[in-house]
Order: C-alpha cells, then structure tokens, then sequence
C-alpha cells in the first residue's frame, strides 16, 4: 500500500518542492524567510484543520483553539517550569490532543451545524479564560520574550526548524489519510448510517479525528511560538478559526495540499495588501464571496478537477 | 481575590436588574439570530456586525438631529430601518442566489459579509469610538436601598418585553408569521401552496437584521461604540441560540436569561473572571441538554 501511495512522480516533486524550500533562505532577505516560515506554519494548521473538515465532514468551526492552546501549554512550560525544551515541545502538542479529546468528547454526540456552534462556545470558553487570567496567561497581553532554545533563536533556524517538523507533520497527516482508519473517517463523512450499519463505531472515530486533528494544531502553534517568540489570546480567537476555513476553501478541501495552498495565498495577500491599506479585511471579504459564488470547490480543486481528474484522485481527493 | 465576602441583598437585588437589563439587550439580538437560523437556516455571523452598524448609526443620527430625546428618539427609529434596508440589498442582491448551498458555505458567506460590514464602518466612522449620552430624563440613576441604578437600565427593562410581545403577536397572531413559521418546518410544502418562499425568507431575514439593528440603537447609550463590538455580541447571541434551542425565539429569551443574569452576578462573586461564568453555565446546560432548553425548530 506504502508503494501505491508515492508514486515516483510524487516523490520527485515532493523531492524538488523541499529542495527548493531548503535553499530558499540563502537567496531571500530575512523578511521573506520569516513570511515563509510563517506560511508553513498557517499551512500545517490549516491542513490539520482539513483532516476533520474536509476528509471527516465535521464542522470544525473553532480549530485555532487547539493552536492557540498548544502555543500557551509550549510557553507556561518554557517560561514557568524546569523541564528540557524539547520534552516540552512534545508535549505541548500532546495538550492540544488532549484538549481535542475533552471537547471532543461533548461535541461529537452532536452533528453539522450544532457541533460546529457547539465547539465554538468551548472553544471561547478556553479563550475567556487565557484572556482573563493575568497572573497565568498573562491576559490580553499575551507572553512576550519567551525563551526559545538556543539552537532555534535565529530566523533561518526557526524557519529550517519549521520546515522540517511541517514536512514531517504531512507526510504523517498523509499516511493518517489514507490508512485504514482514514478511509473509514472519510466514510464517516460520506454516510455515518451506512458506517453504524456495518460495525463502525462512528463516535470514536470521530474522537480519534479530533485528537489528531487538535495534536498537530498543537504542533502548529509550538512552531508559531519558534518563529514568533510570543503568544496572545487572538491565537484562539473565533475569527481565526474562520479564517482557516477560508484557507481550506480556497485551496480546495478535498484535496490534500489544498490548505496548504490557501493558507500561502491568505497569508502572502495579508501581507502585501496590508502594507498598500488598513482595509485588508475588506479585500479578503471580497474575494471569499467571489470565491463562494464562482469557485466552491477551490483553487486547486478546480485546477486539479478541470486539468486531469486523474491526477486529483492521486493527490488524494476522495 | 475577594470571593464573595460581602454580597448584601441590595447589592445581589441590583446586580439582577443590571443582569435583567443585559437581558434585554441580548433578548433583542439573539432572538433576531434565531429568527433567521429558524426559517432560513443560516447560522448569520454577520449578525453582530448589523448590531455595531446600527450602534454606529445610532450616534449618528441623534447627533445630527440635536442630542436631545427628539434626537435620540428618531435614532432609535432610523437606526434599525437602516440596518433593515441594508440587510434587505444584502438578501436580494447577493444571499437570496445561494440558499441552496450547504451551511457551511452559507456561514462562510456571512462571515464575507462581516469583513466587508467591519472595514465599511472603519471607511465611515474610522477607529475612534464613539460615545453617546443618553437623553436627559433617562440620564441619572436613582437608588435601591442606597445603591445606584441607572436610569437608563430601567428604560430597557421597559423596552424588552415591549419586544418580546411584538415578536410573539408577530409570529403567532400575523400571517407572515405563520407563513416563516409554516416555512421553517417544511419549505416545500409552503411553496407548493402557492407562496413565494423567496420573498418569505427576505423578509425574516430583514426582520432579523432589523432586531439585531434595534440591539445596537438600544446599547448605544450604555456603552462605547468601537470597532470590534460585534464580535463579542455574536459569540453571545450564539451561545444563547444554542442554549435555547435553534430557531426557537423563546429559547432565546431564556437563553439570554440565563447569559445576562449569570453574567451579572458573575461580576458580584469573582470580578476577575465574571466573563467565564456565563460559558461555564452554557456548557452546564449542553451536558445536559446538548440540544438546547427547549424544542428547536430544525
């Protein structure tokens, strides 16, 4: 099965896209290595996103509270307890699990529209209290100067950091997609009744599907705090979560990398369009309801579906 | 952290009524929302946005017509007109053509539609807040065994079962509202009597937005308007929707119950985090009723 899913053509480009990424930092000014590397991170949690939304057909609507909250559970070990960095790199992620799990284990009994709304009040639950608990979380302001590793100070070694714990966190997600369990999540997805039917315990596959989905979220937001040195509540903050699925929308949910795509798509146009106007948000709004109107399935779903129908099955589309 | 140490009847009477007057002004808004997630499915996130536009408009308007209570009183009758008439090209021009979507791409939708609204009030009003006073024989307060309570409270008190009423004579006692109802249950069904659905849900989607603009108008005097209120609003009016019961307009009134006076005495027990109470008590409710108080329309 490992051989089926990379093909040689596959493995090229993958090969390439990382070379080229690697080498990136040597030809390009600080700033761009830093827009990067934030691109990858948006990228990798805009894609953990995508496992539940897009390949589970859960309406995840409040994702960013497992990234915000594995960046604060990274920062409180860093700044407030003893333990090695990299233990408490591993664990974080493993917070965000874990948080996935107890939410998860309310929200799942519902489905659609009552999960998605569902999530979000315990996601903002979470958020009320990292925004209000100064003597832990530092409030509103956030955590400032945190002490990153050594090794990882520098932007080239924060970025080269990210670019390896993403392409790692992927090719993971990949495999999760196409085991066994992700075929029956994607059933799930198509047709719970038909699951039930056949003996799938559709509840804790659904509870697997968000500590998956929570735990590289989590892994998202320990690299935000690498590449940013700081964490502040807006990291869990409804409208991101939205902004997400835009991301996942636009590159195309269905497909694998799509998240991907969407997120180096919001992420570079925020920063462009941002320094040219204060009115990003009106540009963004603009094109998501274009978007909505004239291209539902996203950008690389519809080049991909358009082009070869073929090559999209390969890429994973369901 | 003081914890409760010295909470007098007093203070827990008035600490109720400023939870009841809270009430209101969440009554107004969620019941809006629930109105639209009721007939029209739609989970709306632009719905706080109309809030903080008709909050904005509020100001506006009783600052050009003099600060007086004339002033302030046409505002609180143009303002939400406003809200209306904009929700109402929104509909028409845009919404009415993707009914058939699925939710999520209808609450992506809305969510659009709120980044436009946010950065049009930032083109129109700029980043500044606003403050408005409220007429002059609401300003003051008067007190409750020695303790303050504005005025002004007191004015929503009365205005918020005023609402109530209106809402229920409008969907029990008026055929458009029978109609929206008949059409939140079976829409086919309506259409195939000959009515014309489309027009049904405009006109309870602009009914909805309007009570999301009479929100705004009403909040205006309390607090200052800023960029940014709409989001704490629609998180609120969410989870009250959803403790309610989806579509269920007497859900949301319970629901806001609930939120305000939790919220309320929240602030009288633990100042620090009386912005946790009310979610903790949401969640307490969907432990136990993970489909809302009462019956959903859905």
């Amino acid at each position: 099965m490992i051989r089926a899913l990379f093909s040689g053509k596959l493995l090229l480009v993958a090969a390439v896209v990382l070379a080229v990424l690697a080498a990136a930092p040597l030809m390009l000014s600080r700033f761009y290595v830093y827009l990067m590397a934030l691109i990858l991170v948006t990228g990798l949690l805009a894609t953990s996103l995508n496992l539940v939304l897009g390949f589970g057909g859960m309406y995840q609507f409040h994702h960013a509270v497992f990234y915000g909250f594995g960046a604060y559970a990274l920062t409180l070990m860093l700044t407030k307890t003893g333990m090695p960095a990299a233990a408490a790199y591993l664990l974080a992620p493993c917070c965000s699990a874990v948080l996935g799990l107890v939410i998860g284990l309310i929200t799942v009994r519902l489905t659609k529209l009552y999960f998605g709304m569902l999530q979000i009040s315990l996601g903002s639950l979470v958020w009320a209290l990292a925004y209000r608990w100064y003597s832990f979380t530092g409030g509103d302001d956030g955590i400032h100067g945190i002490p990153i590793p050594d090794l990882l100070y520098a932007s080239t070694s924060a970025y080269y950091f990210s670019l390896i714990v993403v392409a790692a966190s992927l090719l993971l997600m990949y495999l999760i997609v196409n085991s066994p369990f992700g075929r029956i999540f994607q059933g799930i997805r198509d047709n719970p009744e038909r699951c039930r039917a056949v003996g799938v315990d559709v509840v804790r596959h659904q509870l697997a599907g968000q500590a998956i989905a929570g735990f590289f979220a989590g892994v998202a937001g320990t690299l935000f705090v690498t590449v940013e040195g700081s964490v502040f509540p807006e990291l869990m903050f409804w409208t991101l979560s939205l902004e997400l699925i835009i991301m996942c929308l636009l590159g195309g949910w269905f497909v694998f990398l799509g998240p991907m795509l969407g997120a180096a798509i919001i992420v570079t146009l925020r920063t462009f369009v941002g320094i040219y106007t204060e009115y990003w948000t009106l540009v963004l709004g603009v094109v998501l309801m274009l978007l909505i109107f004239f291209l539902p399935e996203g950008v690389l779903g519809f080049a991909l579906g358009k082009a070869r129908p073929a090559a999209a099955e390969a890429v994973g589309e369901k | 952290m003081e914890f409760a140490s010295n909470i007098t009847a007093a203070a827990l009477f008035q600490q109720v009524l400023v939870g009841l007057s809270r009430t209101t002004i969440l009554f107004i808004v969620s019941s809006g929302l629930s109105l639209v997630l009721g007939v029209l499915r739609i989970p709306n996130v632009a719905h706080g946005s109309l809030y903080m536009i008709g909050a904005f408009l509020t100001y506006s308007i009783a600052t050009a017509a003099g600060s007086g209570a004339f002033g302030f009183a046409v505002a609180l009758l143009l303002a939400p007109l406003g809200v209306a008439l904009l929700s109402f090209a929104a509909e028409r021009g845009l919404f009415c053509h993707l009914y058939e979507r699925e939710h999520l791409m209808l609450l992506l939708f809305t969510f659009s539609m709120t980044l436009v609204f946010n950065d049009l009030v930032k083109l129109v009003w700029g980043s500044d807040y606003r403050s408005l006073t409220a007429p002059g024989f609401l300003q003051g307060s008067f007190s409750i065994s020695g303790l303050p309570f504005p005025r002004y409270n007191l004015f929503l008190l009365v205005v918020g079962p005023l609402v109530a009423f209106g809402l229920w004579y409008l969907t029990n006692r008026t055929k458009i509202g029978k109609i929206a109802r008949a059409a939140a249950v079976d829409r086919e069904m309506v259409g195939a009597v000959g009515i014309n659905v489309s027009w049904v849900f405009a006109a309870t989607f602009v009914i909805g937005c309007y009570l999301a603009g009479l929100g705004g108008a009403l909040v205006a005097p309390t607090q200052n308007i800023t960029q940014g209120m709409d989001h704490t609003i629609i998180i609120e009016a969410f989870l009250i929707v959803i403790i309610g019961g989806l579509g269920n307009i007497w859900g949301a009134l319970l629901g806001a119950l609930i939120f305000g006076l939790t919220d309320s005495l929240g602030i009288l027990i633990w100042p620090q985090f009386a912005i946790v109470f009310p979610y903790v008590a949401v969640v307490i409710v969907l432990l136990f009723r993970p489909k809302g108080l009462l019956k959903s329309t859905w």
